[in-house]
């Protein structure tokens, strides 16, 4: 790879010996993808948690070995150092303000408070969620960042128009650390066209519709680019984070477009790479196929745990919430956790959605879900969410059933303990 | 016993050797793959409740989360990680995440190699070489 003064600066140890790890990493990574240099970034968001249990023995030794093993794949111990750029930290597996009701210890809450305050003081702003752009992070069109978050990824790309593939958590720490990651995948423009026309036929509009159409979307393209068209309403924030998040569950779509909405798509031909004209059709069928693998995995009507709020729930999503829940109370034998960043718990608190959440007997979390947390409440077999990439990912990781559906459709089964719904 | 060949592009250095597992369907580190013992657990996937641990992993790349790469270095540290990859879509997750599993790595055959290895296979990885030597009793 060809590497400019600075970079070979800092891989011969200039710069100390973190960033000569780093920058080893970054060699390795980017020999391994075929790329022949290095891009300048100023936007990472990546994880430098400690609670989970294959992380605590690292972090028992110091933090700065945790740090070095897994944010760098360093064998050696080197001082962990100020990021270099802007940096923040992902969604963890631990609400330190609301573990015990989580059922998650206090000594792992105390691991993953040692991390945000050991890392927060080097320059890792500790946004703990899945949807940065949420909370104020928000980068520019063609600004090149390196990110993870699979859903976070797709909506870099696709609908800010930013530029960055999903990274890992050692890409990250290591690009947090030289402000470099290879210039490879959806940092070369050409990379960015669409590969398909992806046409829906039956009407796509509100959460769920969006979350089914990106479940499909997923499943159809796999890790390709699909342009989106047809019966689409226009999208807000809330129904393309559904989209995305789906579609990198059931598949890996990284960018997608849709002509005179996302900023890379003015029109059909300019959204599309010379030569694909391979047309999919998005129809009645597949969308009751995408439900029915959302909900496969549910084998009794009996819902002991609503969750809402993967990814992380919008202010817009909590209000709405509430008011469904406001003078109502949830069933004796179900749970209900809904999911916010960190910073828009403030908010709910402020605008008392957070008490009218905790009368009806739910509960409002941040900086975790369950099934990166890989926590549901006790003895939960069936769980009711709103969430294409929760009702996908929870069966496998966690062994319960989940049905999927509306917002409405998920509080009400809060309520009655069951679940009543459908598809319209 | 039939021998086959199989050039290609490598991808983390190094030489191994081992049993073929195949998996016909992409993985997905983090909720796909168990790396305490190394054993696929996603629903719906062919090879659900299959160990690729110790063996030469044959898929067609990465999907999913993010947290891909750190499925895998956990693997590594568990000892439950292949002793080596061959994999035929490149893509961020699947570069980092083989770099960090260290173990031998390629893609990018002059062949299809879903169509020459069978699970079962006895299979040569010498990455350092760009071949994949493919042994059937």
């Amino acid at each position: 790879m060809k590497l400019t003064d600075h970079e070979q600066a800092m891989l011969q140890g200039d710069h100390g010996p973190a960033k000569a790890r780093a920058m080893d990493l970054l060699l390795r990574y980017g020999r391994a993808l075929g790329a022949e240099r290095l891009v300048e970034v100023r936007n990472v968001a990546g994880t430098w948690n400690a609670g989970s249990p294959a992380l605590r023995p690292y972090a028992d030794e110091s933090m700065d070995r945790l740090f070095s093993k897994f944010n760098l794949d360093s064998d050696e111990v080197v001082e962990t150092p100020q990021a270099e750029v802007y940096t923040c930290q992902l969604i963890h597996g631990i609400d330190t303000r609301n573990n015990r009701l989580m059922g998650v210890p206090d000594e792992a809450a105390d691991y993953q408070r040692r991390a945000e305050a050991f890392f927060g003081r080097r320059g890792v702003s500790m946004f703990n969620t899945c949807t940065p752009y949420q909370v104020g992070n928000v980068p520019v069109k063609g600004e090149h960042c390196a990110w993870m978050e699979s859903s976070a990824v797709v909506y870099c790309n696709a609908v800010l128009g930013a530029r960055t593939n999903t990274e890992g958590r050692e890409s990250t720490g290591a690009a947090s650390l030289t402000g470099r990651i290879p210039y490879w995948g959806f940092h070369v423009p050409e990379n960015r066209l669409g590969t398909h026309v992806l046409e829906a036929e039956p009407e796509v509009r509100g959460i769920m519709e969006w979350g089914l159409f990106g479940y499909h979307a997923g499943e159809a393209v796999g890790e390709d680019i699909p342009v989106l068209t047809g019966r689409l309403h226009q999208p807000g924030l809330i129904d393309l984070k559904h989209f995305g998040a789906a579609g990198a569950s059931s598949g890996g779509i990284e960018m997608y477009h849709i002509p005179g909405t996302t900023p890379e798509a003015p029109g059909l031909e300019a959204a599309l790479r010379p030569g694909a004209h391979e047309r999919l059709v998005y129809t009645a069928a597949d969308r009751q196929r995408a439900w029915e693998n959302l909900n496969h995995s549910a084998s009794s009507d009996d819902v002991d745990f609503v969750m809402l709020g993967c990814p992380h729930n919008a202010i817009e999503q909590v209000w709405t919430a509430a008011k469904l829940l406001d003078g109502r109370r949830v069933h004796e034998n179900t749970e209900l956790w809904i999911f916010t960043p960190r910073a828009l718990k403030d908010t709910a608190d402020l605008n008392g959605y957070t008490e009218v959440i905790e009368r009806a007997g739910g509960h409002l979390l941040s900086d975790t879900c369950p099934a990166i947390g890989r926590v549901v409440p006790k003895g939960t077999r069936t769980v009711a969410t709103d969430s294409a990439k929760q009702a996908h990912y929870l069966p496998a990781i966690m062994g319960v059933g989940c049905h999927f559906g509306s917002v409405a459709q998920c509080v009400e089964a809060a309520i009655t303990g069951r679940w009543r719904g459908g598809l319209a | 016993m039939s021998v086959v060949e199989i050039r290609g592009r490598c991808v983390v250095p190094g030489v191994a050797e081992g049993a073929a597992f195949v998996s016909p369907e992409t993985i997905s580190g983090w909720g796909g793959i168990d790396s305490r013992t190394g054993t696929i657990v996603e629903m719906r996937h062919p090879m659900r409740g299959q160990s690729f641990a110790g063996k030469v992993l044959l898929f067609p790349g990465a999907k999913g989360s993010s947290g891909y790469s750190h499925f895998f270095h956990l693997c590594r540290v568990n000892g439950t990680a292949p002793v080596a990859q061959l994999f035929t879509r490149m893509t961020a997750k699947a570069a980092l995440g083989c770099v960090v599993t260290r173990v031998p790595a390629m893609t990018d055959f002059d062949r299809d190699p879903f169509e020459l290895i069978r699970p079962g296979d006895h299979v040569r990885v010498d990455a350092d070489a760009g071949l994949v030597t493919v042994t059937r009793p």
